[in-house]
């Protein structure tokens, strides 16, 4: 399995000031800070690593240092390169931004200026974006404590004093999940308007004179309460007529402080809570989060549990694009009824995912070194039966009824256009990247499990329109198929689980990036332990966040009624995007 | 409802009318009304939503209770299905979508963190159960309740509106005939207007606790 860090790479040697990472279970570089964005550009333009996976920070609390974290990977396939740069923890901890290089990371800096507080310079757009603006605190700080902070660790000791069961509210001063400053008077309190610096954003936007004419916008809101933004996602657009001008996303209305509560749990207690990022793809979520922590551990995985993982992930991958068809066509105006075939076939996976997980959605299925349970014959039969009998007649189907329906491709065919260079500029991932003609798969350009097995193609498309990521989707399907195929023709018997099950493992000090080919995209976790029962730093990586990122460039310039079909051809995922 | 649910006991009705004429009070016909034709809101939060979406569709058929029609908007809503994980940045839209609702409205607390904040009560955005700030009528336990558990509570939601009378429900009632909950607002933290003089005192003690705490 590669790792993310190149090792025959002597960066220190290239790049003068940049020095490995030597701390025990580390890798990759430590760039000092005033050097950042020429080291960013060097890696980019002479070393090739065109797409920036993951921008994240640590909080070393110990050390009174902030460490940002980059991943950048290629393209063209091939391991990644991991680098740092450490700044003292501090108000302000500044750092230069890396958006001129990488237009991809402007919504994780974003992120991390949210919740450590750490201001990125130069960075076009530095605002919250997942708490409000006016909440008080950065929340990710190791320092800072919510309402209902009990322990440092799980598992809680606390909870049952004197042997009872007490009520979170009744330990807290407000009586409730808030919290304010000794002397906080609400009466006195001004209001200040959390959306003004939104607002002031778009304010550039409000008019537009040609030709001695001025034109005023208008700004439309859309959301967090919209039928067809997919879940509790807003997005404000400046309008001239139709046309979008400038449309922004605004997010965290399902923040729900994953991380944070991530980095309290054990280990294996963050398992169920990963199945809750993409909730329709609990399976997969569960690979990434087990190959980062084996990574860590160092344990192998029996090959019956490979090919569980693979028969599973690869299930979950076509009910998920399924639901998307379904969804799309609903978006569109048929209403119901296409969405309603397309659910008839996700409810025959689900059964599976139920009878081998114990539930429909939320399965909670792998385990360091393996997977839970076993499948039984039972459920084995059902699985074939579906992907040779059923799964390739009624995705044939639904591709001959609708693919080519008139309406359907006039709405689709050269609507949001991205450009390639955009697309990885953007860090686009998954079927949005390869519709845009970049053969670039995690399973392929960084096998995993054991994709490195099976016979597959990359599907790719060439006019990155809505209709090609349509098409995508429909040939991932066939090739998921393909794979289910070969996996269950191979399928050994034999242990589904390296050692015993157990509760709370020891995992070694040191950090690790694991990453999955999503049916969204690339998911990635990046976990820091440091040696205790719980996890130092734990972020995850998710597709929908920062696919989204390339939103407003896909809507500018078309008609406000086609953001609705770019927004779903997207394919977000609220509880992935806000975490 | 069959002419035998219908009719109301007491009543003789000649022998040549039966099937043909029922005699009945007139909460039945109401209720029996309002409760075959519950319009949820088309409102997902998070994974719960999921759930609630299968339960509309193909095997599950909510149609068969009359409650196939969401609504996008709230004014020709009679439900509120709260699926979802509610956070501090969302609640103020929803106590005032829920304040645009039309009377009769009800509230379903679809899964474990609608009820009571579920798997993510501890985190520093999250809303520990939308009753804090809405009347709850039903509560459905599970993350997330399957499409079973769903329709289950929703069954006992329209044994609920059997139960009422168009004599004492509260929107015939003199007074106002829709109660608002006051929109909780984001400052510092998430501030509920109700309890504006409790946090304040609250404050004011924690900048200067009571003597007998100091030693
Ligand atoms: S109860 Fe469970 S399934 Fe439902 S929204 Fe909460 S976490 Fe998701």
């Amino acid at each position: 399995m590669t790792t993310p860090a190149v090792e025959t790479l002597d960066l220190a040697a290239k790049f003068a000031g940049v020095t490995a990472d030597t701390r025990p279970g580390y890798a990759g570089w430590i760039v000092p800070a005033e050097a950042l964005t020429q080291f960013a550009s060097f890696v980019r333009d002479e070393l090739g690593y065109d797409l920036l996976s993951s921008l994240t920070a640590v909080d070393y609390l110990e050390q009174n240092q902030f460490e940002v974290v980059y991943h950048a990977y290629k393209t063209a396939g091939g391991p990644g390169l991991v680098f740092k740069v450490q700044i003292p923890r501090q108000d302000p901890a500044k750092v230069a931004s890396v958006t001129p290089i990488w237009p991809g990371a402007e919504y994780q800096e974003r992120e991390a200026y949210d919740l450590y507080g750490i201001i990125f310079e130069n960075h076009p757009d530095l605002r919250r974006i997942l708490m409000w603006e006016g909440f008080e605190g950065y929340p990710m700080r190791k320092d800072w404590k919510e309402a209902f902070y009990e322990e440092e660790a799980k598992p809680l000791k606390s909870r049952w004093p004197e042997g009872r069961h007490t009520l979170a509210e009744t330990r807290v001063p407000f009586g409730d999940n808030v919290s304010f400053k000794p002397g906080f008077d609400p009466e006195k309190w001004t209001p200040t308007d959390p959306e003004e610096l939104l607002y002031a954003t778009l304010r550039k936007y409000t008019s537009e004179t040609k030709d001695g004419i001025t034109t005023d916008h208008v700004l439309v809101n859309m959301g967090p309460q919209h039928p067809s933004t997919h879940g509790v996602f807003r997005a404000v657009a400046m309008l001239d007529g139709e046309i979008v001008v400038s449309l922004k996303p605004v997010m965290g209305y399902l923040h729900r402080n994953h991380e944070k509560i991530g980095e309290r749990n054990t280990f294996l207690q963050n398992m169920p809570y990963t199945d809750r990022l993409d909730y329709f793809n609990s399976m997969y979520n569960n690979w990434g989060y087990s190959l980062a922590v084996e990574k860590l551990l160092g344990v192998a995985v029996p090959e019956r549990a490979e090919y569980l993982r693979v028969i599973m992930g690869e299930l979950s991958r076509i009910q998920n694009h399924l639901i998307l068809f379904g969804m799309l066509w609903n978006d569109l105006g048929a209403y119901f009824t296409p969405a309603l075939y397309a659910f008839e076939e996700r409810e025959l996976i689900l059964d599976i995912f139920e009878a081998v997980s114990g539930t429909r959605m939320m399965c909670n299925y792998h385990r360091f070194g393996g997977v839970s349970r076993d499948v039984d014959a039972a459920s084995l039969e059902k699985i074939k039966g579906l992907v040779f009998e059923r799964l390739p007649r009624r995705v044939e189907e639904m591709n001959r009824l609708l693919s080519e329906n008139e309406i359907f491709v006039s709405r689709m065919k050269g609507i949001g256009y991205l450009s390639p260079e955009d697309s990885i500029a953007y860090s686009v991932t998954g079927p949005n990247l390869r519709a845009a003609g970049i053969p670039y798969d995690i399973r392929r350009a960084d096998p995993y499990g054991i994709y490195d097995r099976f016979e597959f193609d990359i599907p790719v498309r060439h006019n990155s329109d809505l209709l090609d990521r349509y098409l995508i989707r429909m040939d991932e399907i066939q090739q998921s198929l393909r794979i289910l195929r070969q996996a269950l023709q191979q399928l050994p018997e034999g242990p589904v689980l390296t050692g015993k099950p157990q509760y709370q493992v020891k995992v070694p000090a040191g950090e690790a990036y694991g990453r999955v080919e999503a049916p969204k995209g690339e998911l990635g976790y990046y976990v820091v332990s440091n040696g205790k029962g719980n996890p130092y730093r734990y972020h995850i990586r998710t597709p929908s966040f920062i696919n989204i990122t390339s939103l407003e460039k896909m809507c500018v310039g078309g008609k406000i009624a086609d953001f609705v079909t770019i927004l779903g051809m997207v394919d977000i995922v609220l509880g992935e995007l806000d975490r | 409802m069959t002419a035998n649910e219908l009719n109301t006991p007491g009543y003789e009705i000649p022998d040549d009318l039966k099937d043909v004429v029922a005699i009945t009070t007139l909460d039945k016909v109401y209720n029996f009304g309002r409760r075959s034709s519950i319009w949820p809101m088309m409102f997902g939060l998070a994974c719960c939503a999921i759930e609630m979406i299968a339960a509309q569709a193909s095997r599950y058929d909510l149609a068969r209770f009359g409650m196939e029609v969401m609504r996008p908007s709230p004014r020709q809503a009679d439900m509120m299905l709260v699926a979802g994980t509610v956070t501090k940045k969302m609640v103020p839209a929803i106590v005032r979508l829920y304040n645009q609702m039309p009377e009769p409205k009800y509230v379903v607390a679809m899964g474990a963190c609608a009820s009571g904040g579920g798997p993510f009560k501890e985190g520093y955005n999250v809303v520990a159960g939308i009753d804090k700030f809405l009347p709850v009528d039903v509560y459905i336990p599970g993350c997330p309740p399957t499409p079973q558990a769903l329709v289950y509570g929703l069954i006992k939601l329209q044994e609920k509106i059997d139960k009422q009378s168009i004599k004492t429900v509260r929107w015939y009632q003199k007074g106002a005939d829709s109660v608002e909950t006051p929109i909780p607002f984001l400052g510092p933290d998430l501030i509920d207007p109700r309890r504006i003089p409790e946090i304040k005192a609250k404050a004011a003690e924690l900048a200067n606790p009571p003597a007998e705490a100091a030693n």
